[in-house]
């Protein structure tokens, strides 16, 4: 059950534990059991919710950086890359392969402030070698999501 | 004109659900739980795959047996599900939809008089077919208390002299029934016995969810009787490409692909090359969606549980067959109050035979959102209906 749990809360995470037990085919108890367990484990990590800022009249600006790094004796990238989380507008930091090292997705309220961001406090970190700062210019899906598309049902009422 | 037309086709009633359709279409604001195809998209690889058959240009005829390359991926698919190896070359014939293969599947067999053994409640098009290609129907009421699952009495009783072959239709449009492994074994051998055919229907294969589906053509003796019947539409959403396949020992193919050949030469060539896609990488996105209706059922199941609905749980296809003998009317007395009181369109049993009366096929395949609304909806119906009886 636990895949299934999972991937039913990773598309709804306020489904309400009796119809989430119906769902599983489980008793809620045993839902609510290893649910537990997951957030123990954390197996899950938070609950969130996917919003198209577009829509409302709150300005955001979304970069992604990519950013070549040396890698320090005896902790790889692990070091840098908590250096640079710990920032809260840095919202995802991935180790990449290949060209660059690490990816970081940034949200600020103004190009201005990305910009400040990366001149002042990353690219002045000693490991960073590099950086590549590319805009989000929209936002066509998100967390497998397509954000602007209403799906009516066109099939025919009845059907044999 | 004065000259009469077929007698043969002006007897044929049309289906009890066309009739049904009228009422609902002049309701725009009614919501449905009446259709028999996904509410998925088809994947968009697999429509990619057709796009681009498009852009190169493949809008030729292909051979009529379909494209050797799809053919040899049915057969795979099908050693793969249900351990039987099959020759591409001449024991696949790619059809338009499943329905085609049922109708060319049974003039193959047919000669005038034989008689064709149809368990019902079953999709609407066996009987037509079956008529059409000169059979003499026969009509086996499946029983609730078997979970509409077909018996070897109930086989042997309908059996004469004049048998030819058997329809089974498992999983099951309407009930949702299912055959196992051991159901079958005992109708094989009244098979074997009365060396009758078979035409397996089993297009909704994919969609089982106890265990996967098991197929009559896996035991002994059982393949060079049988036509083998799947398709696209219900595995991967794929109805409107109008595409399935039949297989069968060469013998049956080769009468088949006559008629095929003369009636409608190749199934469309943009779905076979997506086809193709569905069988090579589709593996996952069947085991999505049967997922998602997995959930569904279970949702439709427990909600007729609690408000006292008789249903057996069935296991296959996406129906759910609810009893509604309790209200004392006529299936399609309940679904069109239904339809006129509470804006629900539900298949009234009876449209899939006789034996289907006093039940209602309820389609899950909808979202979750949906089918909450339709089953408040029903709840409300039937508790007005169980005090207007008290």
């Amino acid at each position: 059950m636990r895949e299934e749990l999972l991937s039913i809360l990773e598309r709804n995470s306020r489904i309400p534990f009796d119809e989430l037990a119906v769902l599983l085919g489980k008793s809620e108890e045993e839902v609510m059991n290893e649910l537990n367990a997951l957030e123990a484990e954390g197996v899950i990590c938070g609950y969130h919710t996917l919003i198209d800022w577009e829509k409302t009249s709150l300005e955001k600006v979304n970069a992604l950086i990519e950013v070549r790094v040396t890698p320090q004796r005896g902790q790889g990238f692990d070091k840098i890359a908590e250096r640079i989380y710990n920032y809260p507008e840095v919202r995802a930091v991935y180790l990449i392969s290949g060209g660059y090292d690490l990816l970081i997705t940034l949200e600020e309220k103004s190009l201005k402030e990305i910009s400040r961001f990366v001149t002042e406090k990353l690219s002045t970190l000693d490991s960073v070698l590099s950086t590549a700062t590319h805009f989000i210019l929209k936002k066509y899906k998100d967390h497998g999501t397509i954000l602007d598309k209403k799906h009516a049902d066109e099939r025919e009422i009845i059907t044999p | 004109m004065t000259k009469s037309l077929s007698e043969k086709v002006i007897q044929i009633k049309p289906s009890g659900i066309r009739k049904f359709f009228d009422i609902v279409s002049e309701m725009k604001d009614a919501i449905s739980l009446g259709v028999g195809e996904p509410d998925f998209d088809t994947p968009w690889h697999i429509r990619e795959e057709g796009i681009y058959s498009l852009e190169r240009g493949r809008t030729f005829y292909t051979s009529n047996a379909g494209l050797k390359e799809l053919r040899e991926e049915i057969s795979n698919k099908v050693k793969r599900t249900r351990g039987v190896e099959y020759d591409p070359i001449c024991e696949v014939l790619v059809t338009v939809g499943g329905s085609e293969a049922i109708d060319i599947g049974l003039r193959a067999i047919i000669n005038e008089g034989d008689e064709v053994i149809i368990p019902t409640p079953s999709y609407v098009s066996y009987l037509p077919c079956a008529v059409l290609a000169n059979a003499k129907p026969v009509i086996i009421n499946l029983k609730a208390e078997n979970e509409f699952r077909l018996t070897a009495d109930e086989l042997e009783n309908a059996i004469t002299d004049k048998t030819k072959a058997l329809i089974l239709p498992f999983p099951n449009n309407p009930t949702g029934a299912i055959m196992e492994k051991k159901d079958l074994e005992e109708i094989a051998k009244v098979i074997v016995k009365h060396d009758l055919y078979v035409l397996s229907d089993e297009i909704y294969s994919e969609l089982t969810y106890k265990e996967k589906h098991f197929s009559i053509v896996s035991l002994d003796n059982m393949k060079e009787r049988t036509i083998l019947i799947d398709g696209f539409s219900k595995a991967y959403a794929m109805t409107g490409w109008r595409l399935g396949y039949a297989l069968a020992p060469r013998e049956i193919i080769k009468q088949m692909t006559k008629i095929h050949q003369f009636a409608i030469m190749c199934a469309p060539t943009t779905s076979q090359y997506a086809a193709i896609s569905a069988l090579k990488n589709g593996d996952s996105d069947i085991e999505t969606m049967k997922n998602a209706y997995n959930q569904r059922r279970r949702f439709l199941i427990h909600s007729f549980k609690k408000m006292g609905l008789e249903c057996f749980e069935p296991y296959g296809a996406f129906y759910v067959f609810p009893c509604i003998k309790e209200f004392n009317m006529t299936s399609e007395e309940f679904a069109t109050r239904f339809l006129k009181e509470e804006r629900v369109a539900a298949v009234p049993g009876n449209a899939f035979g006789e034996s289907g009366e006093g039940y209602l096929r309820i389609s899950y395949a909808y979202s979750m959102e949906n089918l909450k609304v339709a089953i408040e909806r029903l709840e409300r119906f039937i508790n007005k209906l169980r005090s207007e009886k008290a």
